[in-house]
């Protein structure tokens, strides 16, 4: 028997390990999926959850209801992957063999990386919405929230989901706004870019969008610490903003266990080809996902469109024959705007997002780059299809190469 | 696409002034361009302006962190030698893309 080793258990793994049971041969083919946690979160849902419209049961499942039959799952810590020896080695000292490797172990948010961010005020006055604890001690922070000066602080890039920050921030307006404290509540986005919007017809179409909203956008901000005692971010060029309420998108990291196999930059992402998705290091092994250091967003509709790539080049590489299918940096995303509107972007690593139509030329439903209603329901619906589609690696009416067919210049 | 001429050089470069080809980019060239920014190149200067480049054309993510990383400056050497938004204005002068986000 060969075995298909996958590391992760989220939307990346869950995938290829659906896609590839349909693949390979059973009495061929040994697949094993290991992940240390048996939960899987909608990640999307997180950004709901502080307004409370997603409680913490619209949000999690069990990860083994999403994996076909036949395929084994293990959960355990893995300490490293030893690619000279196509063995991983797990924390309990035993190891597994493989004859091809897909690394989807994602991408972490480490507080610890920035001094004060974790300090007496954590989870009082500072919060995170990327983890389930964050999201869950924020809705709780907001019941009772008098109001006050609102700061939402990006630490660095890449982060996960790019546009989360911007829908948090136009959430928040909208939901203070329906309290009635929107007087009382400032809202500041701080973040290390050069705006909250940074390519040209993006900012032209949408960069309007925050000052109508009265969000303070504070670019260039590169934060070095937070000081707890005068509940103040400091930045290394020494500026200070005061906050009552911090809402951090902390420093993001690979899985540290990429560090210790080798296979990583210094911020532990897995390096691998930017189209063909292999591995840098060794040519049996693939990357997908947030875990690798691919020049695109770290969303699920990428790793989604990488999937169907990967499947192909991994099909290529079992079968001896040079690589059929090219990843182009797809990524499509709903970007929340409140008020029950939302927009939608489709861009890849040569194309900024454009005004359009989404995904049917001149019809829609969707309208790229402005706000409708139709968009914001798109964004609802996708957890249906998230959950029953999507992860089950089914027929998408999306091709995973981004097309301009219905995109204006 | 509009150019720029540095020093009786002409380059493509972007509505805000990056190049949009860093094979056009040269020692001389920067110069001229960090002169429009406010700075004198030093060795330093240029040492991290070799690492961007050499970075950028690996295809690696490019963050204040990783200059910070680099053993050439902290990131408060960073920021001392390019004020106020040091990633911003070293891409310029190093004729890289300026960094940006998904929109």
């Amino acid at each position: 028997m060969k075995r298909l080793l996958i590391l992760g258990a989220g939307t990346g793994g869950t995938i290829m390990a659906n896609k590839m049971r349909k693949i390979l041969a059973r009495d061929e083919w040994d697949i094993t999926i290991v992940d240390q946690h048996k939960t899987h979160y909608y990640q999307p849902g997180f950004l709901f959850i502080p307004f409370g419209m997603y409680t913490r049961q619209d949000v999690v499942k069990p990860k083994t209801s999403f994996l076909p039959l036949g395929v084994n799952v293990i959960f355990q810590e893995i300490d490293r992957i030893d690619g000279a020896s196509n063995h991983v080695i797990m924390k309990d000292g035993t190891s597994l063999k493989y004859d091809y490797l897909i690394i989807a172990t994602g991408t972490r948010v480490v507080p610890d990386e920035t001094p004060g961010l974790k300090g007496p005020l954590w989870h009082k006055n500072v919060f995170d919405f990327y983890t389930i604890e964050g999201a869950t001690a924020l809705a709780e922070f907001f019941k009772t929230w008098p109001g006050g000066e609102l700061v939402l602080n990006i630490a660095d890039v890449p982060i996960k989901c790019p546009v989360a920050p911007l829908e948090f921030v136009m959430f928040a307006d909208a939901f203070f706004v329906e309290r009635g404290i929107r007087n009382k509540v400032n809202i500041s986005y701080s973040t290390p870019m050069s705006g909250a919007f940074t390519k040209p017809r993006a900012s032209k179409v949408l960069g309007a969008l925050l000052e109508e909203k009265n969000i303070n956008i504070i670019p260039d901000f590169y934060l070095e610490k937070v000081d707890n005692e005068k509940k103040a971010l400091v930045s290394y060029d020494e500026r200070e903003i005061p906050f009552d309420c911090l809402v951090t998108v902390p420093v993001h990291k690979g899985d540290a266990m990429i560090g210790r196999s080798g296979l990583g930059d210094e911020m532990d992402f897995a390096k691998a080809h930017k189209h063909t998705l292999q591995s840098d290091f060794f040519p049996n092994i693939f990357v997908i996902g947030d875990a690798g250091n691919f020049p695109t967003s770290k969303a699920g509709s990428v790793v989604h469109f990488q999937a169907d790539v990967l499947t192909e080049n991994l099909m290529c590489a079992i079968e001896n024959r040079p690589f059929t299918e090219s990843f182009d940096g797809h990524s499509n995303c709903y970007i929340e705007t409140g008020f029950g509107k939302g927009a939608l972007i489709d861009f890849n690593y040569d194309t900024e997002p454009l005004p359009g139509s989404f995904p049917f030329p001149g019809i829609g439903p969707f309208g790229l780059l402005k706000e409708t209603r139709m968009n914001h329901y798109g964004k609802l619906m996708f957890r249906w299809i998230y959950w029953h589609i999507l992860l089950k690696g089914k027929e998408m009416p999306i091709d995973s190469k981004m097309t301009m067919a219905g995109k204006k210049m | 696409m509009s150019q720029k001429t540095f020093a009786g050089v002409t380059v493509d470069v972007n509505e805000e002034g990056y190049f949009t080809n860093p094979a056009q980019w040269t020692k001389e060239l920067a110069v001229e361009v960090a002169k429009e920014e406010g700075i004198q190149l030093t060795d330093k200067h240029l040492a991290v302006l070799d690492f961007l480049r050499e970075r950028f054309a690996k295809g690696d993510n490019l963050t204040i962190r990783s200059v910070g990383n680099s053993g050439i400056v902290d990131i408060k050497g960073f920021y001392g030698l390019f004020p106020g938004a040091p990633m911003k204005k070293a891409a310029k002068i190093a004729g890289i893309p300026k960094p940006s986000s998904c929109v």
